[in-house]
């Protein structure tokens, strides 16, 4: 009969060892994720309702709601993604299609993994350099949202890109020898099997936006607005401002009203988030290869 | 004999060395030309630069000249025109991600015909031509990326045909495929052969001495030898290592 040596089960040992080490880290990354919600349902949780969400702040900021800050979001984030997704988009398309391997493109691609890198109070001041100041924007949602979209130009390159580059090369190939040119083969193979990464990208690229603030810091958004923005030229709140300005610039904010804003900012960067996971098993189920 | 393909001292490069090196030689219209050679010979870059497919490797170089129908195949930077006359299908069978049917169908419409009717009696042709249409008739609207090895290499075949080129080149159609349905697909080849001219590339000997009209020998970039299969099989060779490679005495 075959019995099992000694080296066999020390290796088993290890293998059991090894995979709980790493479900046990699993669960540490896991774990702050749900104590933020869990702390902020606790702490925010009773200032939440209708009222908050629809008003505007009130005495100096110290009561009333946080309304004009979600409107000011939503331009922002909506307007950041109309400037950057086509641009970021088309840009991936010609790097991974129609750009040829060489020292040029190299430096482009080199440029957009730096430009990934810059922190975002650099974006800011670049925004106020080049969009309030130099194209006389003035500080205005327009601003605001041309800097967020520089800031996240690399992030729909980056992912759009990889998308792209997993459709084999082989189907395009065969698309280009039966006498399809570059742009029938990028519309009707390419695309249709990249679509899933490029949306992913691009929402995770808009719950990013929603939460930033430094980058707007300069651009466009200001402290406190008693009405709300009717166009791009108009300045604008923002909850990821308000909850800077509540938490450390005014005096006499009852917490649950900071922590409430924080609820309401992570829950649509919450709703955001899980479409995109959604969207992605939904095309992952549909996927042709 | 009318000349469909003339090539003209043709050399091509994938970096620093000639993969083909000096290649003279005409394929004339209706001809089954079967190329021989073992690896790394140069024959499916040879196909390639026919069909301009070389285009889209970034440091490949072409050099010399080819002609389609007496016209120079490099006038145009655009190449798209060239491979609507010419069909290919590569030693790896690739079913494009979409279903059967629009597998077959592709290539006309992407070429600009939009009747439904016409397309579906094109690609009920082709797929017959190719020995797939019984295999596939009921599930049309399949993926094609799930069908078997051999069955999307008939597929290809398929397609190569659905466009009406003039010219096929074919380079290891038969690698997947099992000896009868071979057989089935090369008697479709030699009947094909009177609406248009085929190049094929082929490792069994056997196949090159059935189905072509005349063989041509390559090694290592160079061709050593074309002529009839008459001559090329009987041993009347100009290069000694022709018939060393056909005999199996090779190496």
């Amino acid at each position: 009969m075959y019995a099992p040596n000694q080296q066999l089960i020390n290796k088993n040992i290890r293998e059991e060892r090894f995979k709980s080490i790493l479900s046990f880290l699993t669960v540490i990354i896991f774990f702050p994720a749900l104590m933020i919600i869990l702390w902020l349902l606790i702490k925010g949780g009773p200032a939440l309702s209708w009222e908050f969400i629809f008003s505007s702040p009130t005495k100096g900021m110290t009561a009333g709601g946080i309304f004009p800050a979600i409107v000011g979001t939503l331009w922002l984030v909506g307007l950041c993604v109309i400037i950057s997704c086509p641009l970021g988009v088309l840009a991936a398309i010609y790097l991974s299609e129609y750009a040829k391997d060489n020292h040029t493109t190299r430096i482009i691609r080199l440029c957009i993994l730096n430009l990934a890198g810059v922190p975002s109070i650099v974006h800011a001041l670049f925004g106020l350099g080049a969009f309030v100041l130099f194209l006389r924007m003035g500080t205005s949602i327009l601003a605001a949202s041309c800097t967020l979209a520089v800031m996240n130009l690399p992030v729909i390159i980056t992912s759009t890109l990889e998308s792209l580059q997993a459709v084999p090369r082989s189907f395009r190939e065969a698309s280009w020898s039966v006498g399809a040119s570059k742009l029938q083969t990028i519309r009707h193979i390419v695309l249709p099997n990249s679509i899933p990464g490029i949306l992913t990208g691009m929402v995770f690229a808009v719950s990013r936006a929603a939460g930033e603030t430094a980058a707007i810091l300069f651009t466009g958004v200001a402290f406190y607005l008693p009405f709300l923005p009717m166009n791009v030229f108009d300045q604008c709140m923002s909850l990821s401002m308000h909850l800077f300005t509540i938490s450390t610039q005014v005096v006499g904010v009852p917490d649950s009203y900071s922590y409430a804003t924080a609820l309401v900012l992570i829950s649509m960067v919450l709703v955001v988030n899980t479409l995109s996971v959604a969207m992605r098993w939904y095309f992952r189920s549909r996927r042709k290869w | 004999m009318k000349k469909k393909i003339e090539i003209q001292n043709l050399h091509v490069s994938h970096g620093s060395k000639w993969a083909v090196e000096n290649l003279n030689f005409d394929v004339y219209e209706n001809e089954i030309l079967a190329i021989i050679g073992p690896a790394n010979a140069g024959k499916s870059t040879l196909l390639k630069s026919i069909n301009r497919m070389t285009d889209f490797s970034d440091g490949t170089r072409v050099k010399g000249t080819i002609k389609l129908d007496g016209e120079d195949i490099h006038a145009f930077a655009d190449s798209t025109w060239l491979r609507q006359k010419i069909g290919m299908v590569s030693p790896l069978p690739v079913g494009l991600p979409m279903s059967i049917i629009d597998n077959v169908t592709y290539a006309p419409r992407m070429a600009g015909m939009k009747d439904k009717i016409t397309l579906m009696e094109r690609a009920e042709d082709c797929l017959r031509k190719a020995a797939l249409w019984d295999e596939v008739k009921d599930r049309l609207d399949g993926l094609a990326t799930k069908l078997s090895g051999g069955q999307q290499q008939r597929l290809t075949i398929a397609r190569a045909l659905s466009h009406r080129p003039e010219v096929l080149l074919l380079d290891e159609f038969s690698i997947a495929i099992d000896p009868v349905t071979t057989m089935k697909i090369e008697d479709v080849l030699l009947e094909l052969k009177k609406d248009m001219t085929i190049v094929c590339v082929t490792n069994v000997i056997h196949q090159a001495r059935r189905l072509g009209d005349r063989t041509a020998m390559m090694l290592e970039g160079h061709l050593l030898d074309i002529d009839s299969n008459q001559r090329i099989f009987s041993g009347q060779v100009n290069d000694r290592r022709t018939h060393d490679y056909i005999e199996g005495v090779f190496g």
